[in-house]
């Protein structure tokens, strides 16, 4: 390790964040796999089937199996698309999920590095603009595929999309009110000091419009009415087969570890616990890693609950899903914000 | 680095910036969107390299993540073959060139008196809560004026929309 003594402390600092990228993308993109696993199983749970089984133990192949199956079939272009968007949506859907990671603290700290990739002081403003270019991806494939039913996703997709994103930026304002900065480290730091300190037990009402509009931003039921197989036939990917669409599916996954990142960070208290001095940034390397899957226990149980309500709800009417965003969320996100606000401004 | 990354940023900006305008390779509307999506980021990154993180933040969040989606929205529910069609005209060209010209003497002489202040350091540095601060003081008025003229837009708007007023 002398090596890397001796580099100066730009240098060190671009191999460690090299080190930290390339790190939570591996195992984003691993969860990502195993997350359409336990989808694929938990829904077979709920509907009293067995679900996939044949690949490996209990099916645990089944994401190798599904990713030699996307990359060997023939990936075929109908004549009628618009090529070079055809090409670029795919890679537009993937990408913003997986930028969103590079503000998020994934632990305390290993050794003397900071386990965050870009401790930003506008980080949350980061992720929000990372996450309204994800739109792109979908509306420029329903574009790009020139025929109805993606297109109809597509304008869908785009609507719905800035309609959850306001509810969603209003709804996390009275956290960064309570916590008095954007930087989502200190956020966590906020929430370190027991269990009611959490925000999701302070700013109960932000955090259900918050997850109701993760819920939308992820395209997920009940707000998955840019698919919606029923109607459109699965709305703006119907034209995409093989990898490409193996892309728009792993970016929707990737999109939702996202969210639940966010979420787990924002208001279940990040990588901490109110016990055992868990609440400390980590001395030790085994107390690291002890935060790294604290973090990620918390993420993997959000995700679940992703997939069970995709498997408990009916999907909203396009008229429901416009009332409830612009007439519910976005009212009652504004009377929090205004309600904390003068809560703050009474005990100050 | 710093000089090297604001050369990068500012050619980019100008070479999507000018196709937006006239692209020589497509007519196509949703292109020129998308390019003018591109030179946003690209303008948003030099913002970040004058180290006006919100500013920057801010423009991808709402310029190039919600005001240029609904762009696109309207594009693409345009009938967009009358669009592709359509020529370049000569006295639409002359008159962007002269309104440029004029825009770029007027921001020369804007950068000119400007320039020699250029040792104070400047009002508004990088940080939310010092913009925010500066908002809600010294700012408050426009701020709120301009807050007022938004309201009234919208309000247009859902009126021009209605066909019947009840």
């Amino acid at each position: 390790m002398d090596w890397l003594n001796q580099l100066n402390p730009t240098q060190q600092f671009v191999i460690f964040s090299a080190v930290k990228a390339l790190v939570a993308v591996v195992v984003l993109l691993s969860i990502v796999a195993y997350t359409v696993l336990a989808e694929r199983k938990i829904c077979a749970a709920i509907q009293d089937r067995i679900g996939p089984n044949r690949a490996g133990p209990w099916g645990l192949l089944q994401p190798a199996a599904d990713a030699i199956k996307a990359f060997l079939k023939e990936d075929f272009i109908p004549a009628h698309v618009r090529k070079v968007y055809f090409w670029l949506a795919p890679a537009l859907a993937m990408t913003p999920a997986l930028l969103t990671i590079a503000v998020i603290p994934f632990g305390s700290q290993l050794g003397a590095q900071k386990m965050v990739i870009a401790d930003l002081n506008v980080g949350v403003l980061y992720t929000f603009g990372i996450v309204s270019l994800g739109v792109y991806g979908i509306v420029l494939a329903g574009y790009a595929a020139n025929s109805k039913y993606p297109f109809l996703g597509g304008i869908r997709a785009s609507a719905q999309m800035i309609s959850y994103e306001i509810a969603m930026g209003l709804s996390v304002i009275p956290v960064f009110l309570l916590v008095g900065s954007l930087n989502l480290s200190r956020v966590i730091e906020y929430q370190a000091g027991g269990l009611f300190d959490w925000l999701v037990f302070k700013q109960p009402l932000a955090f259900a419009i918050f997850v109701a509009a993760a819920f939308a931003e992820t395209n997920r039921l009940p707000f998955d009415l840019p698919e919606a197989e029923q109607e459109l036939a699965g709305g703006y990917n119907v034209e995409y087969s093989a990898i490409k669409f193996a892309m728009f599916f792993l970016g929707e996954y990737a999109n939702m570890v996202a969210a639940s990142a966010l979420m787990v960070t924002l208001f279940l208290g990040g990588w901490t616990l109110p016990w055992a001095g868990l609440n400390q940034p980590a001395a030790t390397l085994a107390g690291g890693l002890a935060h790294v899957g604290i973090f990620l226990a918390k993420v993997l149980g959000v995700l679940v609950v992703f997939i069970w309500v995709r498997w408990m709800w009916p999907r909203f009417r396009y008229d429901q899903l416009m009332d409830l965003g612009w007439k519910r969320l976005l009212p009652l996100a504004l009377a929090n914000v205004l309600f904390t606000a003068t809560f703050l401004w009474a005990r100050a | 680095m710093q000089a090297a990354l604001f050369y990068i940023f500012a050619a980019l900006a100008l070479v999507c910036g000018f196709l937006v305008v006239a692209n020589p390779f497509s007519r196509n509307p949703v292109t020129s969107a998308m390019c003018l999506v591109l030179t946003l980021v690209w303008l948003a990154g030099l913002f970040v390299l004058l180290e006006a993180f919100f500013l920057g933040a801010v423009q991808i969040l709402i310029y190039a993540g919600a005001v240029m989606v609904l762009f696109l929205f309207v594009i693409m529910l345009l009938d967009l073959r009358a669009e592709e069609r359509r020529r370049l005209k000569r006295l639409g060209l002359v008159g962007g060139g002269l309104v440029a010209a004029a825009l770029a003497v007027l921001l020369r002489g804007v950068i000119h008196e400007a320039a020699p202040a250029a040792a104070a350091p400047p009002a508004v540095e990088g940080t939310t809560e010092a913009l925010g601060r500066l908002l809600f003081t010294r700012y408050l008025l426009p701020f709120e004026a301009v807050s007022v003229l938004l309201l009234v837009a919208m309000v247009g708007v859902v009126l021009l929309s209605k066909k019947e007023l009840k």
